[in-house]
């Protein structure tokens, strides 16, 4: 029995007004991770409004259909690669510049303030925490739905 | 300002005793969703607006898994007669932990005053003062977190992909399956 024979999702609907949702979320997302040096905001924050698109496709279509965008493979190679960026900035401070962890290498000029590219390694690093915090929070709530249904599963089998 | 403060705070603290003492489980989860989100409102008012956005959204996922999880399901009430005993001790307990929770706020510098700013030399005077000259990011929260302050989020980063690892191997659907299958497939 698979599991979307269990959970077809919510009503027409709920499943349109999710699908023309999901991208002005993810944009949402996207610019707040990337603006995270210039205003309010940052990886963590965008990553978590970006696992929120990926939760409300699973919560509107079923549990099948946020994977389908999302899939659990890319998610968990997502998660790796955010936290490797992350630590290879850190790493490439002390290889490259002056011998600090962590050390801000790539020097801003002072008129290139408030511009997207600027602050050096700080929005590299808020890519890398806004990819890592999207795919493992996505993940942390696409097994605590499967737990959900294998404890349904139990129950069932405990009937039988 | 701070009678605003006060009332939310006290709506949050009614929130929060609501959900310890209903007996649904559901309606325990919404109430801790109304202690969330006030946190998230007093953020606002506290001039924070970086924790704000970051306290909506995982309020909003949490209250999700929450939901999901509970709903559906039986709460399980578990209320055992209290003893006579067990009772004084907890009376006294939170009349030790009260007493000593007031000294220690009387203590506390009054709500507003930056007392870290009088030094010169305080990380936080340091970071205000060169922050942006240092790291050329305007978001000054931003710049402690990730070029400062790195190695913290560092660390944060890391437990969050230990328990992502550990939420995945415990939970994981396919090779529970499986097993399950290979069990049955003897008989």
């Amino acid at each position: 029995m698979s599991t979307t024979d269990r959970d077809p999702g919510m009503g027409m609907i709920v499943k349109t007004v999710a699908r023309w949702l999901k991208g002005f979320i993810l944009l949402y997302g996207i610019y707040i991770v990337l603006n995270g040096h210039i205003t309010p905001g940052g990886g963590f924050a965008g990553g978590v409004i970006i696992a929120c698109a990926f939760v409300m496709l699973t919560l509107a279509g079923g549990d099948q259909h946020g994977l389908q965008f999302f899939p659990q493979r890319a998610a968990s190679s997502l998660d790796s690669i955010g936290l490797l960026i992350f630590l290879v900035v850190g790493w490439l401070g002390t290889w490259w510049a002056s011998g600090m962890f962590f050390e801000n290498f790539i020097a801003t000029p002072s008129d290139a303030r408030f511009e997207l590219f600027s602050a050096g390694t700080i929005p590299i690093s808020n890519i890398g925490l806004g990819l890592k915090v999207a795919s493992s929070l996505f993940l942390v709530f696409t097994v605590l739905a499967a737990l959900r249904l294998t404890a349904h599963d139990d129950k069932e089998a405990e009937k039988r | 300002m701070v009678e605003i403060l006060g009332a939310l705070i006290l709506l949050s603290v009614v929130a929060a005793i609501v959900a310890v003492l209903t007996p649904n489980i559901l309606h325990s989860v919404i109430s801790l969703g109304a202690v969330g989100f006030l946190l998230a409102i007093i953020f606002i008012f506290l001039s924070a607006p970086d924790i704000a956005i970051v306290q909506i959204g995982v309020e909003v996922i949490s209250l999700v898994i929450l939901v999901r999880a509970t709903i559906g399901r039986q709460a399980q009430s578990s209320e055992t007669p209290g003893h006579l005993v067990t009772k004084v001790a907890g009376v006294a307990l939170v009349g030790v932990i009260a007493v000593f929770g007031i000294r220690m706020f009387s203590e506390f510098p009054k709500f507003g005053i930056a007392v870290m700013d009088r030094f010169v030399d305080a990380p936080s005077a340091t970071y205000l003062r060169d922050g942006l000259a240092d790291t050329g990011a305007p978001n000054i929260v931003t710049a402690v977190l990730l070029d400062f302050r790195a190695y913290d989020t560092l660390g944060e980063a890391v437990v969050l992909f230990c328990a992502v690892l550990g939420a995945l191997t415990v939970l994981r659907r396919k090779a529970r399956v499986e097993t399950e299958k290979s069990e049955d497939e003897p008989i």
